[in-house]
């Protein structure tokens, strides 16, 4: 059973009088459950190709198929509505509220869910991200790692059935970048969630049951542990 | 659906961390709110004040007013008091110094004011003016001119009388009115003897009524009406006064609110401009929602929501401003109050302010803020796609035209006129594109030209001038439309002075005597002549009253509807007219020809003023004048054009020579002295030995207008200084909103070595920069609407005033650098480790 499945999918931009193809004719599938890194030196189309996975931006040509919803059908709210009920983000710059609370920050996804648990299902998940104690801190007050953290407790909020993790140990040192991973894929396992990455890390990568390479907007391998 | 639950508490949780930028945005419409509230409640309390003491401004329940003798009056046996006054315009003088003036003589019988009364010092001055005597009461401006005190003598025509009293003030009467014409009150048993009611004096008679109270006037005295139009009295009654009264001042407030209303408006671009930057900074944040899932609708109303707080927030405390700064509003306008003016609360100006503020701020915030719709959720991945354009946004260009709406709207209730209104908006729009247009020019030659060649410092702050939020645009719009009105106002007024005092050039008059009686003439004429003084003109003047026009008498003009017939004003005034074959320097013809009589049969042929009757008078049209009781009948020869702004005799009717000869007239003579002491000499001479004739010279006129200006002045500055005021607090705000900015690039520069001088030559240069454009902007604004004002409404040459708008310049351009330098010295002042540590 797939949760992703994409097709003949490209991305062009105009640029001045020139064309800019991105993504050249993009076929994937994604099981229920499966780990995934895409891969590839920087301007490849991994980004892009993550955010038209994502529901982020729309394709030039191709079809999207995320959890049964044909993406290219839908209008950007109907997108952001399946974005609510079944994806999960993490992003290399965490891409925190800065007005808001770690514990906020978490609460916003179930609250859009309408969920009357938002608050302590998000302290259960800021404990378990070890940040029990930090939950009433602004992002400014805390560190790289400790906001990465409270992105993953966010990412993880809705029970998202896939989730998409754009480099996220790119602006971490070594060490707190290991713990994140650690957390990422532990949360991963136990919940049961597709998990979709971009990185240029092969390290992080080769933890993915499957690593596809992209250059110059295709597909140039795609290999299953 | 809208989540209305969660959208405002996500609203409120940003909010916590927005709070005092926010209060930054709608500190801007404060102002502006404050002086909309406080003209309204003013506007409003003086409407209950005039409803309140209608009958002391008026000092009487019925007026009567004729320029001949009113005689007896069915109606005087129906009132419980009466009184008679007798007023004209005559030279008074001053013994002890030998100085003289025109004023405003009044002759007084009975216990007139019946309501109010007339303010003197000593307090018991009225009582003594009363008492019987040779005595007077004199209005304080003239007394303080003069350095008169009470118990000196004044002379009003053959008489001398005993000051009794320093007149305070007159009920119904403005302090501007006593500047004009400045009162002296005599008996009305004297007013014989002064031997200054003669031929061709213009005299008013009044006769005021007191009735038994609750008497419906208006209703006692409809039998009379019809009686008094014929012998062309008019009637004035508490509710006639009270409705003129609020009517113009209705008008004031309105003119008034409308120059609160361009500060309000002000306020908005530094809100607009304020919730832009906001919006730039939060696009990111935007993003991210979008990506967690909230639709574009809901992350717009997450900040709506936080505009409409904070526009009731910022309307409530202007309003409350406004409520109190009401309290220094009738001193103010204490010159131009006819009433005593209470200060009350009024709830309905604060509903109507805080109400127009909360539009203002969702309209105006609504311009950027429409941008948070179109942020792709991908910009979480790619920053740089966040920001776009919202040229093709249909919203855009619907907020855009309700903004126009909205200007057009609210002039409109204030002016109550649909072209006015238009020109309103009109000049909203020209005035800030022009500045827009000023600003994106100055802008794009700056990256365009500036050269590499120029110091370092110079050209790092010019270039700072595009830096990204730097808000130049919106700064030189609102602080160059705060110096546009200011310099304008400021313009025009030494403009006006200025052409009143370019009057006295070589070869023109500046000195008038009017009301000289035939027998008297040659012995006047000597008089200038003996001092070696030109007569420059010597006009006679007869006055004369109009029958008929085309065949229709006054009676039935009345019956006409009103797009056949003339102006009543027509059939009631009394005319002034000359007789000459030729024209003098400040009349041309504009249609027709001077005729002289016998030209063409015995018909008569005269020169109207243009415009005279509006469009319905044309050559070739009867006129029938009444000349003491003779009836002269006279065609339309021609029209001429007449400019009034120079000391001379105009005429609206000029009759030719050979007709009027006979007929009874006094004279004018006009003439140049060649200083004030020689001006003065003559006026005393003349006014001693012909107390009847009237001297004006053109040093007192120029005297009252300052006078009169700078009372006007002060108010419409008063007005003026909530732009100002408004723009000080946009500039304010936009420091404030730009410091992080500039403290990142002043911990770059210093981190390269640069030493806090050159940085804070830097900013003070940028600063520099921006209060010149921005001032510059509006001079030359200003200077443009002066030349208009001055070619196309008061008909002069326009001369700018280079001193003031340096000064102007020079003030608002300090003013800048100064805010700027306040804002920045705490980044100057620490090491650059402790700002990027985030301690500073």
């Amino acid at each position: 059973m797939n949760i992703l499945s994409i097709q003949n999918l490209s991305k062009t931009y105009q640029s001045g009088n020139r064309k800019l193809t991105v993504l050249d004719d993009v076929n994937f599938d994604l099981a229920i459950g499966e780990t995934i890194s895409i891969v590839g030196p920087s301007g490849s189309g991994k980004t892009t190709l993550l955010g038209l996975c994502a529901g982020l931006d729309s394709a030039s040509s191709g079809s999207v198929v995320l959890n049964g919803a044909s993406l290219e059908k839908l209008s950007e709210d109907q997108r952001a509505a399946i974005r609510n009920q079944h994806v999960g983000f993490i992003f290399q710059n965490f891409q925190l509220l800065p007005t808001l609370t770690a514990l906020e920050n978490v609460m916003v996804p179930l609250e859009l869910k309408k969920r009357k648990d938002a608050r302590t299902k998000a302290m259960e998940l800021l404990e378990k991200v070890g940040l029990g104690d930090r939950m009433t801190h602004y992002p400014t007050q805390l560190s790289g790692g400790e906001q990465q953290r409270v992105s993953i407790a966010r990412a993880f909020a809705n029970d998202p059935k896939i989730l998409f993790a754009d480099e996220p140990t790119g602006n971490l040192d070594t060490e707190t970048g290991e713990m994140i991973e650690r957390l990422i894929f532990d949360l991963n396992k136990e919940k049961g969630t597709t998990l979709v990455l971009v990185t240029h890390d092969t390290e992080l990568a080769a933890k993915t049951q499957r690593i596809i390479h992209i250059k110059g907007g295709k597909i140039q391998e795609d290999n299953h542990a | 659906m809208p989540d209305f639950a969660w959208i405002p508490k996500m609203a409120l949780r940003d909010f916590r961390k927005n709070i005092s930028r926010l209060l930054l945005f709608v500190s801007s419409i404060v102002v502006g709110i404050a002086a909309l509230v406080a003209i309204s409640s003013f506007g409003d309390n003086l409407t209950g004040d005039i409803d309140n003491q209608a009958k002391e401004l008026l000092g009487a329940d019925l007026v009567l007013e004729n320029n001949k003798p009113i005689g007896d009056q069915p109606i005087d046996s129906l009132a419980t008091l009466t009184a008679s006054e007798v007023n004209f315009a005559s030279m008074v003088a001053f013994p002890q110094t030998g100085a003289s003036r025109l004023t405003q003589v009044r002759a007084l019988e009975g216990d007139f004011p019946f309501y109010g009364k007339l303010e003197t010092i000593p307090e018991s001055g009225d009582a003594d003016f009363r008492s019987g005597g040779q005595k007077v009461l004199v209005e304080k401006v003239l007394m303080a001119q003069f350095d008169a005190q009470v118990g000196d003598k004044i002379k009003v025509g053959n008489l001398e009388f005993e000051i009794a009293g320093e007149l305070q003030g007159v009920p119904g009467q403005t302090g501007i009115t006593a500047t004009v014409a400045p009162a002296v009150y005599i008996p009305m048993a004297y007013l014989e003897e002064t031997g200054l009611v003669q031929y061709g004096s213009r005299v008013e008679y009044n006769r005021y009524f007191q009735f038994e109270t609750n008497t419906d006037v208006e209703a006692l005295i409809k039998p009379f009406e019809e009686e008094w139009e014929i012998d062309r009295v008019d009637a004035d009654t508490v509710e006639d006064r009270k409705r003129s009264t609020g009517r113009s001042f209705e008008n004031l407030s309105n003119f008034l609110s409308l120059v609160a209303f361009i500060a309000l408006l002000l306020g908005c671009v530094g809100v607009a401009s304020a919730v832009n930057v906001f919006v730039k900074e939060k696009l990111a944040s935007v993003a991210v929602l979008r990506c967690l899932g909230v639709s574009s609708r809901d992350v717009l109303l997450i900040y709506l929501f936080e505009i409409v707080v904070m526009g009731l927030v910022g309307a409530i405390i202007g309003s409350i401003l406004g409520t109190g700064l009401q309290f220094i509003l009738p001193a103010v306008f204490a010159e131009f109050l006819p009433v005593e003016v209470s200060v009350r609360i009024s709830w309905l100006s604060i509903g109507f302010g805080v109400i127009t503020g909360l539009f203002v701020s969702i309209l105006f915030a609504l311009l950027p803020l429409l941008k948070v719709r179109k942020v792709s959720p991908m910009a979480t991945l790619r920053p740089e796609t966040a920001d776009s354009t919202l040229f093709k946004d249909p919203m855009r260009w619907l907020v855009i035209l309700g903004i126009l709406v909205f200007i057009w709207g609210f002039s409109y209730y204030l002016l109550g006129q649909l072209d006015w209104a238009f020109g309103f908006t009109g000049f909203v729009v020209f005035a800030f594109g022009i500045l827009w247009g000023v600003g994106q020019l100055i802008m794009w030659s700056v990256r365009k030209f500036l050269p590499i060649t120029l110091r370092y410092t110079v050209r790092q702050s010019l270039a700072n001038l595009y830096r990204p939020n730097n808000q130049t645009i919106s700064l030189i719009a609102t602080i160059g439309l705060g110096t546009a009105m200011i310099s304008t106002l400021f313009f025009l007024q030494s403009q006006l002075l200025e052409e009143a005092k370019f009057a006295d050039k070589e070869d023109q008059p500046n000195l008038l005597m009017f009301d000289i009686q035939s027998p008297q003439l040659d012995e006047v004429r000597e008089k200038v002549l003996s001092r070696n003084l030109k007569i420059i003109q010597e006009v006679p003047i007869v006055t004369m009253q109009l029958n008929e026009i085309n065949g229709i008498d006054k009676r039935e003009n009345e019956e006409l509807s009103e797009e056949e017939n003339y102006s009543r004003w027509m059939y009631n005034r009394e005319y002034r007219v000359t007789y000459r074959d030729t024209l003098i320097e400040t009349e041309k013809i504009v249609e027709g020809e001077l005729i002289p009589y016998g030209a063409r049969g015995d018909s008569i042929f005269v020169s109207l003023s243009e415009g005279f009757g509006g469009d319905r008078m044309k050559i070739g049209d009867e006129i029938e004048f009444n000349v003491q009781g003779r009836p002269i009948k006279t065609y339309i020869g021609s029209f001429r054009d007449i400019k009034f702004n120079q000391i001379s005799t105009n005429f609206i009717v000029l009759f030719p020579e050979g007709v009027l000869d006979q007929a009874p007239k006094f004279h004018v003579i006009i003439t140049r002295t060649n200083n004030d002491r020689e001006s003065a000499a003559i006026q005393s001479e003349v006014v001693r030995e012909f107390p009847n004739i009237s001297v004006v010279n053109l040093g007192a006129i120029v005297e009252t207008l300052e006078d009169i200006l700078n009372k006007i002045s002060f108010v419409i500055q008063f007005m003026a200084l909530f732009s100002i005021v408004t723009g000080i607090l946009v500039l304010i705000s936009s420091l404030i909103i730009s410091k992080y900015q500039r403290m990142r690039e002043s911990i770059l520069l210093r981190t390269l070595g640069a030493d806090s001088g050159t940085v804070s030559k830097i900013n003070t240069l940028e600063y520099f920069f921006l209060g010149s454009l921005a001032s510059l902007s509006g001079i030359i604004l200003s200077f443009l609407a002066t030349w208009l004002l001055s070619v196309f409404v008061f008909e002069m040459s326009f001369r700018p005033a280079w001193g003031a708008a340096f000064g102007l310049y020079a003030a608002i351009t300090l003013l800048t650098i100064v805010l700027g330098w306040l804002n920045g010295r705490k980044i100057i002042n620490q090491p650059p480790m402790e700002i990027l540590r985030g301690n500073g």
